[in-house]
């Protein structure tokens, strides 16, 4: 196995001064004392006998104050579903910008708190990501839209019918437009044409934020059909990714990462695997989980694709790439054509010409019909970009008479928002459904707001067959209206929606029982899954080869936008949850950066060595191309091509988006281009420099340091399959203590588990990082949200992180995700430490937090080797007892958003220390459904919330005591080759294993292993 | 307004100011009646009817020792008044008919012993002023509190001896000053006792000591309101309805069994049996303060809550919520599920609420202390042998088996963690 060195960032690979001061202080600030200091004070001793004065007085009066008088108010009548105190779980679907994730929505006392993906669904199959369970909060935003408006004011929807009808029967045929972001909704889309059907000229234009036009328009080349193909990852041994990033945000990553998974799940009995080549710009999810990944500039992409064609047997020369992606790309071909027919190629690009080559490949690696569906397309996305174009154009022309924007925002995310907002003036009528006053709605003169998706009925269709289906969680928190409402209505159809909808599934599905059934479920699927289908490829290759080979080289640097895993397009950019998820690679929160290669860093003296990661404060970088000029701070990211720039977008929102997202960040859109065809989302020419100002980023990568110690474990499938039982060499010295050693070396008695021991196992195989764990806890456990300036002091409140450890070259590293909460420890060093006892030892293992007892001494989180305890540093939620101590920078505790919080869960107050429970409210629960019912805990009726929001199945979590359970048989019988515990040399005995980390790659060199075996024990020395 | 919020904590602290004057040394009095426990004996069963001094549905219990002839028939009129009423007796039979005939209910269980404690804290309270409230006569709540009613004798004895001491420790010296002087040594004039520092400082570290045991005492019933018998805005009774008329408690509490809420019923379900019950027909009603309810009028303010009109037998306004006031807070940091305690832990209600189905007026019986919580899981047993989900204890069960143990209490399947309760 290899020893390598890991590396969460380069201060730490080159273990720097400054990166040897940051580790040695657990809390990374100064003791928050004025800077003149205590002593210096003028009057010290007065202000001290003030506050001892003003603390007595206090407590004087609270303790003589009355126990406050609290009401029970029952129902009137109470709804024969709702028991106080009893969640109900509602199916429902998150189709938000394309994407198909069918849902269950868990509510309490009528209100949706937590959301979990429908198990039923064989798409996602109870997957979920981080935006999915974000959403339950967007429900709650203060910004959103409280009633309609005209013009700005207040009216009724009466009021806003008649104006509208008049407006829209006084437009003389003057076309209407619906602009919407991708629809899944058939339903939705029958009663947009039946609307757009009584205004003649009238069209529906689809304009997606992150274009996948390219991709439709080279399949209709290709196969003759505009439409995105089904994808079967899990089908395939050989993936390719250019540009790619299905794991985190290409076209619906939660059915393609779960497809994936599936594909990773290694143990010594399964040495099958799959082997992913990525060929990116920047560092993306899939790029960092890729076996083998290659860098290259972005406007190369079409290059790499013509490259990739002609090694699989095309009859196109490709133009001269660097040697080593040339390298890369005779490997990745070699593995295409080993395994064709269970091989595919998929490209991020928005070019056709690329996409076309793409189909291409597929076509000759056989990937139709076996990893590429094309009997039952998708639809996830349906915007074209010259529609867009053709319509901003129109609109500038005066020609267009209405333009409805129904999701879409194109003021903010189209690539000449000034032109369409100019055009936008020349429409008689301009209506927005948007939820919020977001920055085209702002434009429009009037404002319908749509329901949230959780108050709304809606279906959606995953592919022909797939359907799944929405329904009120909750009844509208304001004066919204589904926006299918109001089209029925000013399209004269008096039935509402709801019923409209009904009636078309009764219809479809043939009674009232089978709509009924089919909203319990949630969705309705073929019961046997319909073959997957080829198609024949008829593209013009030579077309496409020469339009790539001809593309303009591009200049010194060049530009590549992305979409970040929590934030995408920016369309739920007000989610305080979401901002604050710290981005899977980069560790960043709240903002988006320049990210660069450390090679292009040290042109900006910005190299290895200085106080670059310690300090919240970067660089900032002046970044001009296409004559647009952008301002942002600059981020090291290890792995990111030296001549490219990386931006996401979905930042620099306007300032009525909502308090959380509004200032944050720098719009990127602008520097999209449009080729004529397409939106490109690269620049291939732009010229970088530093203004010579500071901006604070709030990173949270150097945080809680392991200072070296090895946690990773980590070998190559062909190394793991010539001998499994090298990953845990190290293990074997346990070996002499016999087969208990567990009350060795320790002075405390062992814990005896006479029930239940919950114990969890963590895959770091398919653990891809994406976060959606991360989340998960938040929404479950009342996990607090800090802000970017507290973050910056590292003292955010995630219960789960995921550490993303770099290896290898620093130019291109491998990358290792590892989940990090709270391990249990059965030897718990915490726990001994704690002067007043208020963590301690559960009899099933728990490693419990008394809240109230806790006096935040922090002498729990100092001795805590894993670095998993929280301490509330400022009132995040109002749970002092004074009043106006009150942290929040995102109207977290607005009595609105309140109604997120988990009412089994407490919010915890200012100077406590909090860490994971293990979701100890829904072992409670299963354990008392167990009792109530008379019966054992069964195996995986306690799920923690992570691994239910897990859509990989990393996690596993259950009774090691019980010999039948999954976790039990993963320790002891099928991952014993592979699972290990962090720091298990420290004896302290974590209830959470890990599973090593298999890449399925080429052994390493030897000469390699020795020398970074060298350069780590030079660093300790 | 008469404040019925009985809260220790005032209580604790005023008592702090009167024992510390007073350093009272905490007694246990030895003897044949102990009022203490008589307060409540008295409290579980008797004071639903019946005040010391005010009539309620029973008569006022003052001087009612010197109202019967003989003891032995007050004994004989608790087990079972009937069998005094059919001896004849006159004045049982006067008691019968100036409170319409209704007969007090019978205390078969109660031992003559029980009867004496209760005839002594009677006479114990009957000694007190009338209408005492928390707030009008802390003094003698303070001392009622403190469980020993003799306190204050005591306290006044042992000021008394400790004066006697001072004054024969002040003539000893005299004395010995007087000796001294006479054998020619003179000593020097003696610091008096009130400038002497050890005595001072004797005196603070006693005031120190018995004023930190009640404050800290008052600090951990904070919060806590034992006893707490607000008024409600319908005078419902448990009494009437879950008492007389054997209504179970889950007909209107269905979420005892499902929920961690109990839930107070909505109207609709009062309304199921209210529809056809339109007036009160049962004993007469009085609050706590013995002002007489009129049971018709108050069901004709629920009809009013919920808009139904009775004469026309029909709904004719919407229905507004009662804004009943909660008597049982737990703080927002624990978890209580009723359903735990009820299906699970088979727990009568009246073990944590009393005696409901005496109470017109319900007060919370216990103190709902953690205090409270952890005793009663150390001592009550799980349904160990007939709940299959505790088949996974092995040990337990070997442990059975071989005797070492005869049952499983909730505390050996870890019910008193902290995140039994906490999360």
């Amino acid at each position: 196995m290899e020893q390598k060195k890991y590396w969460k960032g380069l201060e730490e690979l080159h273990n720097t001064e400054a990166h040897q001061e940051i580790v040695k202080n657990e809390f990374s600030e100064e003791l928050p004392f004025e800077s003149e200091g205590l002593l210096n004070a003028t009057t010290p001793r007065r202000d001290f006998l003030k506050y001892l004065g003003f603390t007595t007085a206090a407590a004087t009066i609270a303790a003589s104050c009355e126990t406050p008088v609290h009401k029970a108010i029952p129902y009137v009548n109470k709804p024969e579903e709702i028991t106080p105190g009893v969640a109900n779980y509602y199916a429902s679907s998150y189709t938000i910008d394309g994407e198909y994730v069918p849902v269950v929505v868990k509510t309490r006392e009528g209100r949706p708190i937590k959301i979990e993906g429908n198990t039923l669904s064989s798409i996602t199959g109870g997957s979920t990501s981080a935006k999915v369970q974000g959403t339950v909060l967007s429900l709650y935003d203060v910004a959103r839209l409280r009633f309609p408006t005209i013009g700005g004011t207040e009216t009724t929807w009466a009021e806003l019918d008649k104006q509208v009808s008049a407006a829209l029967a006084g437009l003389g045929g003057a076309p209407v437009v619906l602009l919407s972001t991708s629809i899944l909704s058939p339903s939705t889309k029958k009663v947009i044409d039946a609307f757009l059907a009584k205004y003649p000229n009238s069209r529906h234009v689809v304009h997606d934020p992150v274009s996948y036009s390219g991709m439709l328009l080279a399949n209709e080349a290709s196969y003759g059909k505009r439409t995105i193909p089904s994808y079967h990852f899990e089908n395939a041994k050989a993936i390719v990714s250019l540009g790619a990033d299905f794991i985190g945000t290409w076209l619906n990553p939660v059915e393609y990462a779960r497809q994936f998974a599936q594909t990773r799940k290694v143990s010594a009995k399964q040495l099958e695997m799959s082997k992913l080549f990525a060929f990116e710009s920047n560092m993306s999810l899939t790029g960092a989980n890729a076996d083998e990944r290659y860098t290259h500039r972005p406007s190369e992409a079409g290059a790499v694709a013509l490259a990739l064609l002609a090694a699989v047997g095309g009859s196109v020369t490709a133009p001269k790439l660097d040697a080593k992606v040339e390298e890369g790309i005779k490997k990745a071909a070699a593995e295409l054509k080993k395994f064709a027919g269970k091989a595919l190629v998929v490209s991020g690009s928005n070019d056709v010409n690329t996409q076309l080559i793409v189909n291409a490949i597929n076509n000759i690696v056989g990937a139709n019909g076996t990893t590429i569906d094309w009997a039952n397309p998708s639809g996830y996305r349906q915007g074209i970009d010259s529609d867009m174009t053709k319509l901003v154009d129109d609109m500038n022309a005066g020609s267009i008479g209405a333009v409805l924007v129904y999701g879409a925002n194109p003021a903010y995310d189209y690539f000449d928002a000034a032109k369409f907002s100019e055009g936008l003036k020349k429409v008689k009528l301009s209506l927005s459904f948007n939820d919020r006053l977001d920055e085209t709605t702002e434009l429009c003169k009037f404002a319908a707001p749509d329901h949230h998706f959780l108050e709304n009925w809606n279906d959606a269709q995953g592919k022909p067959g797939y359907y799944s289906f929405a329904q009120p969680t909750i009844s509208p928190l304001f004066k919204t209206r589904a926006a299918q409402d109001s089209l029925l209505a000013w399209t004269g159809n008096t039935t509402a929606w709801a019923d409209y909808l009904k009636a078309e599934w009764v219809a479809k599905l043939g009674s009232q029982e089978a709509w009924d059934k089919a909203l319990q479920d949630g969705v309705v699927e073929p019961t046997t899954a319909p073959a997957l289908g080829g198609a024949s490829f008829s593209g013009d290759i030579a077309g496409a080869a020469a339009k790539i080979s001809g593309a303009k080289k591009g200049g010194k640097y060049e530009v590549v936008l992305y979409e970040k895993v929590a934030i995408g397009n920016g369309r739920q950019a007000n989610n305080p949850w979401l901002q604050e998820m710290p981005d899977p690679i980069t560790r960043a929160t709240w903002d988006n950066y320049a990210c660069i290669s450390n090679t292009l860093a040290k042109t900006f003296s910005a190299q290895l060595g200085d106080d670059y990661e310690i300090n919240v404060e970067k660089k900032e970088l002046k970044i001009k191309t296409n004559g647009k000029e952008i301002v942002l701070p600059m981020l090291i990211v290890p792995g990111i091509h030296p001549e490219t720039i990386a931006i996401a977008v979905g930042y620099g929102r306007g300032k009525n988006i909502g308090r959380a997202a509004a200032g944050i960040g720098q719009n990127a859109y602008p520097l999209v281009s449009f080729n004529g065809q397409t939106f490109d989302y690269f620049t291939a020419d732009a010229a970088v420099e530093a203004t010579g100002k500071m901006y604070p980023v709030a990173l949270t990568q150097t945080h809680n340091s392991y200072e070296g110690r090895p946690i990773i474990k980590e070998t190559t499938l062909a190394e793991f399959s010539h001998n499994p039982k090298e990953v845990n060499e190290d293990r074997r010295e346990l070996d002499k203590f016999g087969k208990d050693f567990r009350s060795d070396a320790t002075l405390y008695s062992s814990h005896p588990y006479p029930g239940i021991k919950w114990g969890m196992s963590i895959d770091l195989n398919t653990c891809f990082g994406c976060g959606a764990c991360t989340i998960a806890c938040q929404a479950e456990n009342n996990v607090s949200v800090v802000g970017k300036e507290e973050v910056g002091k590292g003292h955010e409140m995630h219960w789960i992180r995921i550490d993303r450890y770099f290896s290898g070259d620093e130019n291109n590293p491998e990358v290792v995700f590892q989940p990090m909460l709270c391990q249990h420890c059965d030897n718990a060093p915490c726990e001994n430490v704690c002067p007043v006892g208020a963590t301690n030892h559960s009899s099933e293992g728990i490693n419990q937090m008394a809240y109230n007892r806790c006096i935040g001494t922090r002498y729990c989180a100092n001795n805590c080797p894993y670095k998993v305890r929280r301490l509330n540093w400022r009132d995040w939620n109002g749970a002092d007892s004074f009043e106006n101590n009150l942290y929040d920078v995102a109207d977290m505790n607005d009595n609105l958003t309140r109604m997120v919080l988990n009412p089994d869960v407490v919010v915890r107050s200012r100077g406590v220390m909090e860490k994971c429970s293990f979701c100890v409210q829904r072992l409670q629960e299963a354990k008392l459904d167990a009792k109530k019912a008379g019966h054992p805990l069964k195996d995986g009726a306690a799920k923690t919330a992570c691994q239910q929001a897990c859509g990989a199945d990393a996690i596993v979590f259950g009774n090691v005591n019980d010999k039948n359970s999954e976790i039990y048989k993963i320790r002891n019988e099928e991952q014993t080759e592979r699972m290990y515990y962090v720091l298990e040399e420290t004896h302290v005995l974590p209830s959470i294993n890990y599973l090593a980390k298999i890449r399925n790659k080429d052994a390493a060199p030897k000469k390699a292993e020795k020398e970074s075996a060298h350069k780590e024990e030079a660093h300790h020395a | 307004m008469y404040r019925r919020v009985s809260i220790l904590l005032r209580k604790h602290f005023v008592s702090v100011l009167i024992l510390c004057a007073s350093i009272v040394i905490p007694f246990s009095a030895v003897k044949a009646a102990d009022p203490a426990k008589g307060k409540q004996i008295f409290q579980q069963n008797c004071a639903s009817c019946h005040n010391v001094h005010k009539k309620l549905t029973g008569p006022a219990l003052a001087g009612v020792e010197g109202r019967w002839a003989d003891k032995k028939l007050l004994h004989q009129w608790i087990h079972n008044s009937a069998s005094v009423l059919a001896s004849g007796d006159k004045y049982a039979n006067d008691l019968f008919n100036e409170y319409n005939k209704t007969a007090m209910t019978a205390f078969p269980s109660l031992t003559n012993e029980d009867i004496d404690d209760i005839l002594a804290f009677i006479k114990v309270e009957e000694a007190k002023p009338v209408g005492g409230t928390p707030k009008e006569g802390p003094a003698t709540a303070g001392a009622k509190e403190q469980g020993s009613d003799n306190s204050l004798l005591f306290g006044i004895i042992t000021l008394i001896l400790a004066v006697v001491a001072l004054i024969l420790m002040q003539i000893n010296s005299n004395l010995n000053k007087l000796a001294g002087d006479k054998e020619g040594h003179p000593t020097p004039e003696p610091i008096p006792f009130y400038k002497n520092k050890a005595y001072i400082a004797l005196g603070i570290l006693v005031l120190f000591m018995v004023g930190g045991y009640f404050t800290i005492q008052g600090a951990i019933g904070l919060g806590r309101q034992k006893d707490y018998m607000p008024e409600q805005p319908i005078f419902y009774s448990h009494k009437v309805h879950a008492g007389i008329n054997q209504i179970n408690c889950l007909y209107c509490h269905a979420g005892a069994e499902k929920s961690k809420h109990a839930m107070i019923p909505s109207e609709n379900i009062c309304m199921n049996c209210h529809k056809a019950i339109k007036e009160y027909s049962g004993p007469e009603l009085f609050t706590a303060e013995g002002k007489k309810v009129d049971g018709t009028a108050e069901i004709a303010k629920l009809y009013d809550y919920v808009g139904w009109d009775a004469e026309k037998g029909k709904y004719t306004k919407p229905g507004r919520p009662i804004e009943w006031t909660k008597i049982h807070n737990l703080p927002d940091h624990v978890y209580f599920n009723h359903s735990q305690h009820v299906v699970a832990g088979k727990q009568q209600c009246q073990t944590c609420h009393g005696a409901i189905t005496e109470m017109d007026e319900v007060h919370q019986f216990a103190d709902l202390s953690m205090g409270w919580c952890i005793n009663c899981h150390r001592t009550t047993k799980v349904q160990f042998a007939d709940n299959n989900y505790y088949s996974i204890f092995e040990k337990l069960h070997q442990d059975i088996k071989d005797k070492k143990i005869d049952s499983v209490t909730v505390e050996m399947v870890g019910g008193t963690e902290c995140q039994k309760c906490h999360y």
